[in-house]
């Protein structure tokens, strides 16, 4: 659905985002530890793409989400969202920014606020940016919304702590998507559903991105899923960036050894192509990003690690078609076929 | 014989808004040395299943029904003698380890008490017995870090420390209730293989709790899916995956997206799970179910066996299912 | 099997339904506070109270501050509760009227407790809200400011200030207001924290609502249940200072008067066997504290399912 001759709507180059952190029991005026939770991230958005972003918790990928949205400032790199730098905009622009620029979260309940009926939570941002809209008017945005995303417009007054999970998180696409916006930036949105209702709000959200013509970030843990409703994978570990390419090629021939450990660890529910599979699991666990590794961040779990990897940072080899990989010894792999 | 057997399990919880039907007549039976896959979603009874079984029901909770475990029904067993199952024969795992780890004692402490009061250990065999196990599921330098306490190890250390005290008393029946849900897929793979490797090296049957179809493709003998506080259909791993018998399972299966697969939309499974308080008198997945009969709606359909290992809940006949 | 086409097909015939009426998460506490039989019977006698604090003065046979000369000294004997000569609750030993002046101290005692509480329910919740969702410099500046309010001895204050200017209601208000918000803005800054990092005030953030609208729409509604449960509770409290205050002899000034003023006399005149004087006050002050005390309970309850 991408098309190469179009301008990026979104462009994030270089992009770093550190957190103060302080140590337990410091003094207040002790300087506080830099958590670098997103480093030397770029990618572009192209109108109407879908970008998948995957990574294991830690792995800064909701920081990511909330620097594009604005709710977190960037510390070094540039976020261009069609041609105006995030971090130059003035409070006007800044308020465009948020009207074009939506959002939907992880847990569908904790997302709205349960003193308040649906009708008014969906209604939020319309008001908020047209607050002379008639009432009348935001009601039948509000219901056209509801029977859009699959709710019963009827429903209006209930609130949010009467709908199940799956009828939450369609509450937060109707607010997502009521001003219309340009780019939805989807965070881990179907992980907290059950497996049945999974399924119809990837769907939902798959079919109004073709509707509305969406451009969209889809942020997930889940390989498949993300897979699924992808154009292209941004795959992440520990902040940095490790690869990227389109969805089928990132998961048939991975390049990177993070990539392919990622894809050997996701199960497939199939017990015969299960079985056959070889796994070389992953050894060891994520480094606290307060003291992240020298070098390459993903040596010290690395199979193909050398020591050159602790001096020195990943160059990033471009392998064409938009494939990029963030280690000098990538090689392709098949890791889904069996051994 | 088998190693624990329910029969015609029954949960009910009384709450605020009118009892609540969590469980309603499941029976299933596990061999030794065997795993038992139990899927379902959020609210399928599945964990409510293996806690009434373990006498571990809330407080406004009651079970019916017969779980024998070594001919004793568990829900008569006096307390003590629970206890003593649920210490030495039974042990059980779950998705969050910090609800079952004190976080003021040591790690070394919580092991070897546990020890010291079922084996009569003295507490210097006790910690060695502990370090020995620690080393089984490889947790690196266990001798030195058993005195930390559980906050200071990552989730999936943590999850390896409660397997290592699930298996203190080599008990002959693992219940794993959602293990690696809170995991990242890496480290979930390590798990899970570590619950493989341990499983055969020590023998113990397991009851994997899980909402994820993947883990149980590999792991389990045999898997059985929940819902709506019901069994839907039980029968070998690669039999209930390659033909699936039951609406509900066909569906399941094709809701998941697979990465060896390029499917363009997921088929869904239309609507959203049952409330508990108010289930239908029939099978509990009609108003989802695109097989549905008249009938479906008003009577129950009885788990029947058939294919000779499996058994199913469903009026409509099998090779409709598909 | 698509029966997503279908479920669209409902969906357009339900549109035009009627409007389903939603249950609040107010509506639900309310539901389990009526369940509550203890709360409820307190609320029953606290708005009895009321009654009685607020139209008591019309059963009254006497004013509050008319002194019957006649019953001057003979208390004892003349003064006993009676209906026939129309003092309920007996007289005091300066002969007045001890029913209404019982009726004025509730109704002064209630007043300086809700005053407390409104204060301290409005300046302490949008203070606490405030601090607690800026957080940073202005938290810091915010919350400092109110620990250096709380090390003084507000009794000592509170003594002085009716000292120097003089005892009145005013003043009592004024004291009790200045201290009572102390407390509660630090409960709902603790409780602003946790609400400003769930994912409802961060998706208002991301679509550009404003900080005080925020606060305003999103936090305060998400904190008035604990601090409902600390203003009931806040209550009695406010009551048992301003009766200190009064007891002592610095309250409220003649002829005015509040339960603690009238306790205080009532225990200086029970050796002379004049009894009712003191256990008409002290009946309906116990008898107020323990029915908010229940209602606070029966509220925590109901608004804090969770806590039980």
């Amino acid at each position: 659905m991408s098309d190469t001759t179009k301008e990026p709507i979104l462009s994030v180059q270089d992009l770093a985002v550190t957190f103060d952190v302080r140590p337990e029991g410091a003094w207040p005026w002790t300087k506080p530890l830099k958590l670098h939770a997103v480093g030397g991230v770029s990618f572009d958005l192209k109108p109407g793409e879908c970008l998948g972003v995957v990574g294991e918790s830690g792995s800064g990928k909701s920081t990511l989400a909330r620097a594009i949205v604005g709710t977190v400032p960037s510390s070094g790199g540039r976020i261009v969202f069609e041609g105006k730098d995030l971090a130059a905009m003035d409070v006007r622009q800044r308020r465009g920014h948020r009207k074009d620029v939506q959002m939907i979260f992880q847990d569908p309940l904790a997302a709205l606020n349960p003193r308040m009926p649906v009708g008014d939570i969906i209604a939020e941002p319309l008001v908020t940016h047209y607050p002379n809209t008639p009432r009348a008017e935001v009601k039948a945005r509000v219901a056209e919304l509801m029977e859009r995303v699959g709710l019963l417009p009827n429903l209006i007054n209930r609130y949010p702590h009467e709908f199940s999970g799956g009828q939450c998180q369609r509450i937060g696409i109707a607010r997502a998507l009521i001003l219309r916006p340009k780019l939805l930036i989807c965070d881990e949105p179907v992980s907290a559903l059950d497996v049945s209702v999974q399924a119809q709000v990837v769907n939902l959200l798959a079919e109004l991105r073709r509707d509305m013509g969406l451009s969209m970030i889809f942020i997930a843990h889940d390989l498949s899923v993300v897979k699924h409703i992808s154009d292209r994978i941004v795959v992440m570990y520990l902040g940095r960036f490790m690869e990227s390419a389109a969805a089928r090629k990132l998961c048939t021939r991975p390049e990177h050894p993070y990539t392919q450990a990622l894809i050997s660890s996701v199960p497939i529910p199939d017990p015969v192509k299960e079985r056959a599979r070889k796994r070389p699991v992953l050894e060891g666990e994520l480094p606290s990003p307060l003291r992240p590794p020298s070098g390459c961040v993903f040596r010290t779990r690395c199979p193909k690690a050398q020591d050159s990897c602790a001096r020195n940072l990943p160059a990033i080899s471009d392998l064409g078609e938009g494939h990029l990989v963030a280690c000098p010894f990538h090689a392709p792999a098949e890791v889904l076929a069996p051994a | 014989m088998a190693l624990l057997e329910i029969e015609n399990l029954t949960v009910t919880f009384q709450t605020g808004d009118g009892p609540v039907n969590a469980v309603n007549g499941v029976s299933l039976g596990i061999d030794t040395q065997e795993t038992l896959a139990i899927v379902g979603e959020s609210g399928s009874g599945k964990s409510q299943t293996a806690f009434a079984a373990m006498g571990l029901l809330a407080q406004n909770g009651a079970a019916t029904g017969k779980v024998r475990f070594d001919g004793k029904n568990l829900l008569e067993l006096p307390q003590a003698a629970l206890n003593k199952v649920r210490s030495q024969e039974i042990a059980m795992i779950f998705q969050d380890p910090m609800t079952s780890l004190n976080p003021y004692i040591r790690i070394s402490d919580q092991m070897a008490e546990v020890l010291t009061l079922h084996k009569g250990m003295s507490k210097r065999e006790a910690v060695a017995e502990a370090v020995k196990m620690l080393d089984a599921v490889r947790i690196p330098d266990a001798k030195a870090r058993i005195t930390m306490y559980p906050h200071e190890f990552s989730g999936g250390m943590r999850q390896r420390i409660m397997i290592a005290m699930a298996l203190l008393c080599r008990p002959r029946l693992l219940i794993a209730d959602e293990p690696t849900t809170a995991l990242d897929v890496t480290v979930q793979a390590q798990i899970m293989q570590l619950l493989g490797d341990i499983r055969r090296e020590f023998g113990t049957a397991v009851i994997l709790i899980t909402h994820d179809l993947g883990i149980v493709a590999d792991f389990c003998d045999r898997t059985l899916v929940m819902y709506g506080g019901q069994i839907m259909e039980e029968g070998a791993t690669t039999d209930v995956f390659a033909s699936p018998s039951h609406p509900y399972t066909l569906g399941l299966l094709k809701a998941v997206p697979r990465l060896d697969r390029d499917d363009d939309i997921l088929q869904t499974i239309a609507g959203e799970p049952p409330d508990m308080s108010r289930l239908p008198k029939g099978c509990p997945f009609t108003s989802r179910c695109t097989f549905r009969q008249d009938s479906c709606a008003d009577i129950r359909p009885a788990l029947t066996d058939f294919d000779g290992t499996r058994r199913r809940a469903c009026h409509v006949p099998t090779q409709e299912v598909a | 099997m698509f029966p997503e086409k279908a479920v669209v097909d409902g969906l357009a015939d339900a549109a035009h339904l009627a409007e389903v009426q939603g249950r609040s998460l107010w509506k639900d506490a309310r539901i389990r506070f009526f369940r509550n039989k203890a709360a409820v019977a307190s609320l029953v006698v606290l708005i009895a109270i009321g009654i009685f604090a607020v139209f008591g003065g019309l059963i009254a046979q006497y004013e509050r501050d008319f002194i019957d000369f006649s019953l001057m000294g003979a208390n004892q004997t003349k003064g006993t509760p009676s209906f026939a000569t129309g003092h309920y609750f007996g007289t005091d030993s300066s002969g007045r009227d001890l029913f209404a002046r019982t009726v004025q101290g509730t109704r002064i005692s209630l007043l300086v407790g809700l005053v407390g509480a409104g204060v301290a329910v409005v300046v302490g919740t949008l203070y606490g809200a405030i601090a607690g969702y800026f957080g940073g410099r202005i938290d810091g500046i915010m919350m400092r400011t109110v620990d250096i309010l709380m090390s003084i001895p507000f009794m000592f204050v509170l003594i002085l200030m009716l000292v120097i200017f003089g005892r009145s209601i005013l003043m009592l208000f004024i004291g009790i207001g200045l201290i009572s918000w102390l407390d509660m803005a630090r409960i709902a800054r603790g409780q602003t924290l946790t609400i400003k990092n769930k994912e409802f005030v961060e998706a208002a953030v991301a679509t550009g609502v404003s900080p005080m609208k925020i606060i305003l729409r999103h936090v305060v509604p998400n904190l008035l249940g604990i601090v409902i449960v600390y203003a009931t509770l806040l209550i009695p409290g406010m009551i048992i200072t301003e009766s200190f205050i009064s007891f002592i002899g610095l309250g409220v000034s003649e002829p005015n008067t509040s339960l603690g003023a009238l306790i205080s006399a009532g225990a200086g005149q029970m050796q002379y066997g004049v009894i009712w004087q003191l256990l008409f006050p002290l009946f309906f002050f116990i008898i107020t504290l323990f029915a908010f005390f229940f209602v606070g309970d029966g509220l925590r309850d109901a608004l804090d399912p969770k806590d039980r």
